[in-house]
């Protein structure tokens, strides 16, 4: 049997990397007691996978991960036994039963949405719904991506889903693509849209949080973006 | 939630912030209005490091346990964050507050090994406290050094209000509760410090004073009063089992070099290596029950979710019930998914079946410390292991289906010759030859592979060699090509591979093991010229240290490489470990006539430790 669990990260937090969250979490089961799955072998580890790394610094209220189990109480009952183990900085949000045939967290992932707040004194002044607006109304979205070997400049425009101002006028949205073909990095839209602006990115200006990771409940023509979630049920 | 110490900027551009946060899981919180006294425990070296170690873990979680006290721990900051400190003014902030260090009325700093003095200096500075002892005021925290250096702590003297000598359990809270009633009752500074320099194993150096002879060694060290001991005694636990062990140690969030439960099973070791600090400062050998390691084994596993255990001790096949306490690691962490990694063993029938229980064979390989290459050269030095005692054990291993083996051996021991250092090579080869005589072609898995490593010998205090020279850095190279070169003659020579330490660190390390307090000059010198992370090759600048001696008027040779007078005063004599000066010197004597001395366990020599009335001293011996 698989669960997927949904967690936040938070405070402090956001400075463990990716590896170090997968470690605190293999701690996490085995002191909460959950009936955890181990591989085969002569070193079993538990079987487990994580949906999309989150970068260093970053926030979120959409991580995903599945475990596979060997048994199961209940959602509730697993949700208040993992939260008896986190710290400070890390909730689960819910865990949900898996389909047989649904397909693993990782391979799953089709989009994220961000909110993007600016830190003080950061705030561009040209920030407002019209220069979001012209921004993402251009036919294509020109970016230089450097990779360890080369520059790619590819246009970016199909990979972003939504662009927005909250209504607070203070939060940028942003729904990217965050498959493993197309995996687009906010700071790297939010790049483009202060060069158009004749600007500079200071990437320290950006308080990022990721709010949620999507899968594809449509199809490759008309995708319909639901949470990662939305193929489990609670138990 | 808790405010970082660090803006998000700083922690976004050093390497592995999260060295800095703190909020690890068992980290422990407390409300600060509702304690008393707060005490910052420092490893005196990275984050990684420092989590490693098991003594921190024990005081943390016995002084977290008194209700009016509420430890941090407080860890050197890499050279990345160090400037950035420098640079904005930021004061050294302690992990669990993330308050600064300066606000604390304790700092305590385990002193591990002498290559972290400066890192000492570091911690000192970032946290805005004078580096001299004699500076401070009750603005500032009391500075408490202990661990095995503090045995000989006189090249720090300066910078530390006192040291704690011997095993932290019994008197930290009879100096908090002194600590308390000074600070209540509106007693100096100076005055807790005597007070507290009267407790048993509180040493206070600036109430010490110290007299040298023409020829510069110690004429008298006295204490300046007449109502402070003029020895202090170490303080031991006697009872191991009913103590203070951490059931919930602090887990890290990043990789460090202990990732696993650990298990002290015993302090101590019957062994009585002549090199060996350790050997005759933690004496007498005290097993902790089997019954509690098993108790502590599961909830430690239980409360921290580690996927693997270790037993930690100085030699763990000689505690007494080891088969026990390893049959019931296997089943139960079988159950739980659990590895147990194990200590190196004494190689025989036991330790070779519980390592096919428990390690992957191809993977693992066999370690032996014969410590130096002939029999001549191991009775000088009482390495209890024979030649014939590796042979057999190499061949039931390989036997076994083990191929691999490493060497410990160490170069510069007193007394050693060149047939000595050619034994090295000598014994290399025939522990390869017993491979391909026991194990027949068709079995073989691949070549056999050998690997020597040789250390530099550095004499330390309490040990029978404390009295021996050292080596200087060009005899101890020359010892290392004359291994070399005679690995290069053997018939197996190319399934032997061999590796030697630096030696300009060995230097180092012995002067200040066997230093005095006119080393704090050069010590703090070498600092201001930004020498810290000495343990670190990449930031160990030999050059720099050595320019500082010459500059100080240090004689190097003085410490190194001179042999000591019979009856010499040495810097540490104020110090009684249990082992008295006369039982080394009878094994100094021992070792130059290259005669052995039984184990703790086949008889007693009667070295002193008995006084303290508990372990092996109290075992009934078997004479038969």
């Amino acid at each position: 049997m698989r669960l997927r669990v949904k967690f936040s990260k938070h405070g402090a937090l956001r400075f463990i990397g990716h590896l170090d969250v997968m470690r605190y979490f293999q701690k996490a089961i085995r002191r909460a007691n959950i009936d955890i799955a181990y591989s085969e072998g002569f070193s079993p580890h538990q079987i487990m996978t994580f949906a999309a790394p989150l970068g260093v610094g970053l926030e979120s209220n959409g991580e995903y991960m599945d475990i596979e189990v060997n048994s199961i109480t209940g959602s509730g009952q697993i949700m208040d036994a993992l939260n008896g183990q986190m710290v400070d900085g890390i909730e689960v949000l819910e865990v949900k039963l898996l389909p047989d045939n649904a397909g693993n967290a990782m391979a799953s992932v089709f989009a994220a949405s961000y909110s993007i707040r600016f830190r003080e004194g950061f705030r561009p002044v040209f920030l407002s719904v019209r220069s979001l607006d012209d921004f993402y109304g251009q036919q294509e979205i020109e970016v230089t991506k450097k990779t360890k070997r080369s520059e790619v400049t590819f246009d970016m425009k199909p990979y972003i889903y939504e662009l927005g101002l909250g209504d607070d006028g203070e939060v940028v949205r942003l729904t990217v693509d965050a498959s493993s073909a197309g995996n687009l990095k906010p700071a790297l839209v939010m790049r483009a849209y202060y060069e158009m602006n004749g600007s500079e990115l200071d990437e320290y200006a950006l308080l990022i949080t990721r709010e949620e990771t999507y899968l594809n409940a449509g199809n490759a023509e008309q995708p319909r973006l639901m949470p990662l979630g939305f193929i489990g049920s609670d138990f | 939630m808790r405010k970082l110490a660090l803006s998000d900027d700083i922690l976004l551009q050093v390497e592995k912030p999260a060295r800095y946060i703190g909020n690890e899981v068992n980290s422990v919180m407390k409300d600060k209005e509702s304690i008393a006294v707060r005490f910052a425990m420092c490893f005196p070296d990275v984050y990684e490091i420092g989590m490693s170690h098991l003594g921190i873990q024990i005081i943390y979680d016995m002084l977290n346990r008194f209700d009016d006290v509420w430890c941090e721990r407080v860890y050197s900051p890499w050279p990345d964050l160090d400037a950035v400190l420098r640079e904005r003014r930021i004061p050294l902030f302690a992990l669990e507050s993330q308050e600064p260090i300066k606000d604390f009325d304790f700092l305590g700093i385990t002193i591990q090994y002498e290559m972290c003095y400066t890192n000492i200096l570091q911690v000192l500075d970032l946290s805005g406290i004078p580096l001299i002892a004699k500076e401070r005021t009750w603005g500032h925290p009391i500075v408490i050094g202990g661990g095995p250096c503090a045995y000989n702590p006189e090249p720090i003297a300066d910078f530390f209000d006192l040291f704690y000598i011997g095993e932290g359990e019994t008197q930290y809270r009879p100096l908090i509760d002194l600590y308390r009633q000074c600070r209540e009752g509106n007693v100096s500074r100076e005055e807790f410090i005597v007070r507290a320099a009267r407790l048993p194993g509180i040493y206070a150096p600036q109430l010490y004073e110290v007299s040298y002879n023409e020829d510069g060694t110690i004429k008298a060290f006295t204490p300046k009063r007449d109502d402070i001991p003029a020895t202090v005694t170490k303080e031991i636990v006697t009872d191991l089992t009913n103590t203070y062990y951490p059931e919930k140690p602090v887990v890290p969030f990043i990789k460090c070099t202990q990732d696993r439960v650990v298990l002290e099973i015993q302090r101590g070791c019957i062994r009585g290596c002549r090199f060996c600090q350790a050997g005759q400062l933690y004496r007498p050998v005290r097993e902790r029950s089997v019954d509690m390691l098993k108790d502590y084994a599961i909830k430690m596993l239980d409360n921290t979710g580690y996927e693997e255990i270790t037993l930690s001790s100085l030699s763990s096949s000689d505690y007494s019930k080891l088969e026990e306490l390893v049959g019931f690691l296997i089943d139960s962490c079988r159950e739980k998914k659990v590895n147990i990694s194990l200590p190196s063993l004494r190689i025989d029938a036991f330790s070779l079946d519980v390592m096919e229980k428990v390690q992957d064979v191809k993977k693992s390989s066999l370690t032996f410390a014969p410590e130096a290459g002939s029999q001549r050269l191991r009775n000088v030095i009482n390495k209890g292991l024979t030649e014939e005692v590796i042979l057999n054990g190499a061949a039931m291993a390989f036997q076994g289906g083990w191929n691999r083996v490493k060497l410990y051996f160490m170069l510069g021991l007193p007394t050693e010759t060149d047939n000595d250092i050619r034994g090295i090579a000598e014994l290399s080869n025939k522990i390869s030859a017993v491979y391909y005589e026991t194990v027949p072609k068709e079995k073989r898995n691949g070549k056999v592979q050998i690997v020597a490593s040789t250390s530099f010998f550095v004499p330390k205090p309490f040990t029978p060699f404390q009295w021996a020279a050292q080596c200087t850095k060009e005899e101890f190279l020359d010892k290392a090509y004359k291994t070399r070169k005679a690995i290069m003659e053997q018939l197996n020579q190319k399934s032997i591979k061999y590796n030697w330490h630096e030696a300009d660190a060995s230097v180092m390390e012995g002067i200040f093991a066997r230093g005095d307090r006119r080393l704090c000059k050069p010590i703090m010198e070498a600092y201001k010229k930004g020498c810290i992370f000495d343990a670190w090759g990449e930031y160990y600048r030999h050059d720099v240290w050595i320019e500082t001696f010459e500059e100080c008027g240090i004689d190097i040779a003085f410490y190194t490489t001179r042999e000591r007078g019979i009856d010499e005063v040495f810097p540490w004599d104020f110090i009684d470990c249990g082992v008295s000066k006369e039982f080394l010197r009878r094994e100094w004597q021992k070792a130059l006539n290259e005669q052995v001395t039984e184990n703790c366990r086949e008889k007693c020599s009667a070295c002193g430790a008995a006084r303290f009335g508990c372990g092996i001293c109290c075992v009934e011996r078997d004479y038969s």
